[in-house]
This record gives C-alpha cells, structure tokens and sequence, in this order.
C-alpha cells in the first residue's frame, strides 16, 4: 500500500488522494507512514517541477492536496510527532516590496522538504531581518523583491547584516521576477535561485538535509 | 468617395486610423498647431517608422522608445505620492522626462493615477503610497478572492450584475451601495417599474451615488491635466502611442477575480466553469479594446500579459487555459482595425510556436526575458518585436554594457525591420546615463542603409 499516496498527491489527484487517506485511516494505518508517504509525493512534485513537467500551477495545487491530507492527518498525530527540523531560514520580502507569491512558494517548499522557515512576510524593514538572524540562529537569508527598488533594499539589507557583524555567519540567495546573477553581484548575495525547487537545494547545499 | 467604417476591410481600417494619427487635432478639433516645423517633422517621421515596424517593414532607422514605471518620477526627483496627489507635479516629470530622453514616440503620464479619487472610492485592490506602501514606492496590487469559487455562474450569466452588485463593492469601500440594486434589465414595463427604483432613495445608495459624483469630478481634473501634456508634447513632436487597454481573459479572472492562487484552484477543480467564464470574458475585452481605439482615434492597444508566461504554466495550460481566448481577443482586435500591443512580461520562450498562429503584420509584442533571436527566427516574420533591454542592465550596468546589448538587438532583432527598441519590462529606478545611452545609441548605429 505503500506509495500509493505518493503517487495519488503527486499526480495530482486530490479527490482521490483524500479519500485514500479517510479509507487508510479507518483501517488503522499509522498517520506518521500517511504523512511519510505525503511528503515522498510532495518529493516526487519538486522533482517533476525541476525536470520542468510541473510549473506553478501544479506545485500550488499541490500544496493544497497536501494541506487536505494533513488536516485530516492533525487529529490523529500525536502531539510532539513533528518531526525535527534541519534548519531555520530567515526569509521575507525587502523593503518597499509588497509582492508575496513567489515568497511564499518558497516558504512552502523550504517546509515540505523539512526546513524551518521563518517568514518575516512583505515589506521587511532592514533591522527586522537582522533582528530575526540574531534571535533565531538562522545560517542561511532568503530575500525575496519583484520590483527594480527592490535591488537597492536587498542591498541595503545585505549591508546592514555586515554592519550587525553576520555577514560570515550567513549565506544569502535571492530571487524575484527581474533578478539574475547580474543582481546577486550588485547586492552581495551568495547565490540567486530562478524558482522555489532551486532555493530549496540552495538551502541543501548550504545546511544539508 | 471614402467608404464608411464598416464597410472597410481591416487592413483599410487600420490605414484609416493611421492617417488619423498622421493628421492629429487640438481639443478644438481643428488641426493640432505644430511648435515647429521641425516637430511637425518629427511627430510624422515617428509615426510612419513605427507603422513600417508593425508593420515589418524597415524604415529609414529602427524607432526607439522607453516605456517606464515610475521612472520619470524618480528621475524628476519626485515621490510617486508626490505625484498621485498634485497633476501638475506629474505632468511636468512625464514632460521632462520626455524631453530629455526624447524617444521616438511617448505613452503619456496616466500611470500614476489620481491619489485622491482612489481616496474617495476607497480601493481596496491595491496599496499605494502613504495607503499601504511608502511615499517612495509605487503602488502595488493586494490581490485577493474578490470573487468565490460558486460565484461562477453569476459572472458568467450576468458579468455586468455581478461586476456592480458583487466586485466592485468588494475592491471599492465607498460602492457598497451598489450590493443593494436590482438588475437593470428588470425595468420592463409600467407594473412594477417604480419598484425598482425603491433603492436609489435609500442613504447607503445616494452615499455611493454622491462619491462616485466626486470621484467623477476628480478623474476628470486629473485627465485635464495629464491630456494637456499630452497636447503639448504632441506640439513639441513626441506622439502618445497608446489608444487604449485590454486584457487577456485570463489574467482578467486571475488578476482581479480569483487570484492567482484562486485561479490556480479552478484549472484542476472546476476547469469546465473556468472555460466558461474566459467565454464570457472575451467579448467585453474586445469591446473594451475596440471601444477605447474609437474613443481616442488610437489603433494602439495595450494588453500587458501576466499569468502566460513561459516560467509560470506549462506549455499544454497554455495552450488549453490562456492563449484560445487570448487570440480571439487579438484576432477580433485586428478585425477592428486595431493593432494588439502585447506585453508579455516574464519569458515567452516555449510560446513562440504557438503565438505564431496570428495574421502577420497586426500586431506589437513587448518582450521582457524572451530570446531576442530565437523570437526573430520564429516569429519574426509575422509580429513586430518591441523590447528589451533588461531592467537589471539599466539599474546596474553601464552605458557601455547598454550600447553593447543595444548593438546586438539591433544586429539581429533589427535585421530587415519589425524590431523596435525599448526597455523590455516596466522599471521604476535606472541610472540615467544608461537609458540615454540607450536611446541616443540606437538613433546613431539603427539606421537602415
């Protein structure tokens, strides 16, 4: 029986994928291997996303299904069942930028493949990402903008974490509509990813997991 | 004798409204008074190398133009709340702006918007300086579920009830009057007929009816001004290109509608209603489009293309969600005598087989991450190609850099005509050097010999 979830959520077949797990449920499957299967799915999407046989409207669809399947999951997970996390990731959207899709496909993904995000959300003064850094650990900043004033607050954003003296501590990517490698140069960051499955191995490759 | 409008074939309507440009007027309507002779030049230079472009053919050079954001603005060394509250400051960025630059053709200061008129009626849709982002930022939209998923059937057997008594009082605060109408088209006959009009004595409904008075005047002050700098740029030799804005029907529906996320949602749960409502749709965005070409005697449509592009869905969504209706709106466009203006932001590389499919020589595609060689070899021989200089070039690279991509464009998008060269999406913040590198260099080394 197993992978047969995997393959439901990953083929994008949510009526079916939802009842399959109501049915396991009532036959006593142990929810942690449910939710085990969901995310080897949700592993399965991220591939075919990458290989280019996904776009947004699949991954997004995805999300869905799997928030289908963890709602009706929640009840019969034990409390503390969580798994433990591989990392915290500092992420938001820069100053002055109120654009929040790709973001938050981001923040979705960095989850499902196990990180903890810490989602400042939209216009992020500078100081509160410092702030989050310094509290939370993180090792690695996400930077999200899809405007052009975007590059100067990414910018700034990178410089006031060289002034919090952090820089060392922390790799840095950024995305966004208009950005490229032209504008990781331009604002100090370590790397730039094109969509959500590239920052997630950015993030592998920085912390592991 | 001239034939009447519809009468003519669309290559006759499409000459008409060029001679219409070629011959503007005043708001007099009498024949618009050149500042100079060599204005007068300019302007119709400008306009015929930009009907040769459409229309792929090569001109005496390749027309330059820049189509900014926020640009002018900032380069004026003004807030974008600056000037969505005072007309006259933004006219006045929009002019010096355009003669300093001096591109070939302009596209007028509307941008902006009037700050106060989105104040009275409350918008909801989006956030704009001092309502939500900064003074220095531009506005940006809040998108939302402004309609639910079981609203379907409303819009699509009635998009004119549903946008007034549902939409619109959900994206504007001060139209919450408009929840309490009856439909129009209930006003049948002498029984009953007062019946429905019971709730235009109603204080919720006057209140809508006094602010939609008000915001009325406001736009109007607004127009006054940015149509008088418009006027006089056009005496000074700079056309305004633009004769209107329509979309695509699918961005009409994700945008404003559903949401992306919401749109998102209806391909997989209910593509059959989606398909529907993008059916409805389609109409009312050609007529918005052939509506507003009438209105200012300008064949330019704009239609800035969101959810298509080539990173967002997949090539089959394309084909099955967003480009049917798409082309229909083009196709009927043309039909009118109008020329599609087409941003397609983002990169629409593996689209380029499939927006093939369109009558060649109608139409402008704005391309933003789109190969510019790749687009010439596929479809260069039946749109025009207009673009695109990379945002991130003019912000963070050098003149130099600039003339280096410019020379390119020109070298291969350029060849044998059909090419126009321009920032390939909207930027806000650029260093000046290189937008005038931009302009200036392709003025020198575009020339067709």
């Amino acid at each position: 029986m197993s992978g047969e979830l995997a393959k439901l959520l990953s083929d994008l077949k949510e009526p079916e994928a939802l009842e399959f797990v109501e049915k396991a449920l009532g036959e006593g499957v142990d929810p942690m291997q449910l939710l085990g299967d969901a995310k080897e799915g949700m592993n399965i999407v991220g591939e075919r996303f990458a290989s280019q046989d996904y776009f947004i409207p699949d991954l997004v669809f995805s999300g869905e299904i799997l928030k289908g399947i963890v709602n009706m999951l929640k009840p019969h997970l034990k409390k503390g069942a969580e798994p433990e996390r591989i990392g915290k990731i500092v992420i938001g959207t820069v100053a002055g930028d109120i654009h929040d899709i790709g973001k938050d496909l981001v923040v979705f993904m960095l989850d499902v493949n196990g990180f903890e995000a810490l989602d400042l959300g939209i216009d992020v003064p500078v100081e509160k990402f410092v702030d989050a850094i310094k509290a939370s650990g993180s090792t690695v900043v996400g930077l999200s903008g899809f405007l052009t004033l975007a590059f100067d607050s990414m910018k700034d954003t990178i410089d006031a974490i060289k002034d919090a003296g952090l820089r060392d501590q922390v790799k840095i990517m950024i995305g966004g509509g208009q950005i490229n490698d032209e504008v990781k140069s331009y604002v100090g960051a370590d790397a730039y990813g094109r969509d959500a499955v590239e920052a997630v191995k950015l993030a592998q490759g920085w912390i592991g997991g | 004798m001239q034939k009447k409008w519809e009468e003519m074939s669309p290559d006759e309507k499409q000459e008409a409204q060029f001679q219409k440009l070629l011959t503007p007027k005043d708001p007099e309507g009498n024949d618009l008074q050149f500042q100079s002779p060599e204005a007068e030049a300019a302007y119709k230079t400008s306009i015929n190398r930009f009907k040769d472009a459409i229309q792929l053919k090569e001109s005496d050079r390749v027309p330059v133009t820049v189509f900014p954001g926020w640009f002018p603005v900032l380069y004026s060394g003004m807030t974008p709340q600056e000037v969505m509250y005072d007309y006259d400051k933004c006219a006045a960025a929009f002019k010096k702006f355009v003669l300093d630059f001096k591109p070939d053709v302009q596209w007028g200061g509307v941008m902006p918007g009037p700050g106060k008129f989105f104040e009275i009626l409350d918008y909801k849709l989006y956030a704009w300086p001092g309502h939500g982002v900064n003074p220095d930022s531009g506005y940006q939209c809040l998108e939302g579920e402004y309609m639910q998923p079981h609203e379907y059937d409303l819009l699509i057997s009635d998009p004119s009830f549903f946008f007034r008594n549902f939409y619109l009082p959900r994206v504007f605060g001060a139209l919450e009057g408009f929840t309490m109408l009856p439909p129009l088209t209930g006003i049948l006959e002498m029984y009953g007929v007062a019946l429905n009009f019971i709730p235009y004595g109603l204080p919720p409904v006057q209140n809508t009816f006094k602010a939609l008075f008000e915001a009325g005047a406001e736009a109007l002050k607004w127009v006054t001004v940015m149509g008088g700098v418009d006027g006089e740029l056009a005496t000074l030799g700079f056309p305004n290109i633009l004769g209107g804005f329509t979309k695509a029907p699918f961005d009409t529906i994700g945008d404003t509608l559903r949401g992306t996320k919401g749109i998102i949602m209806d391909m997989y749960r209910r593509p059959d209603k989606l398909h529907q409502a993008l059916q409805t749709i389609t109409p009312l965005m050609i007529g918005m489009g052939l509506g507003a070409a009438q209105q200012t005697g300008n064949p330019v449509i704009f239609m800035p293309l969101h959810k298509g592009a080539d990173g967002f869905m997949s090539d089959e969504q394309f084909k099955t969600f967003y480009w049917p209706t798409l082309r229909a709106v083009i196709l009927a466009l043309i039909e009118g005598g109008c020329i599609p203006f087409i941003a397609a932001e983002g990169g629409y590389n593996s689209r380029l087989e499939v927006i093939r499919d369109i009558p060649k020589g109608k139409t402008i595609w704005m391309f933003d991450q789109t190969d510019m060689v790749k687009a010439k070899e596929i479809v260069g021989d039946t749109l025009c190609l207009w673009g695109n200089m990379p945002s991130t070039m003019l912000k963070i690279g050098s003149p130099e850099e600039v003339k280096d991509y410019a020379k390119k464009l020109i070298d291969t998008a350029g060849k044998g005509g059909g090419f126009i060269m321009a920032n390939g999406a909207f930027f806000d913040h650029a260093k000046p050097e290189n937008v005038k590198a931009m302009v200036d260099f392709t003025k020198e080394y575009g020339v067709y010999k």
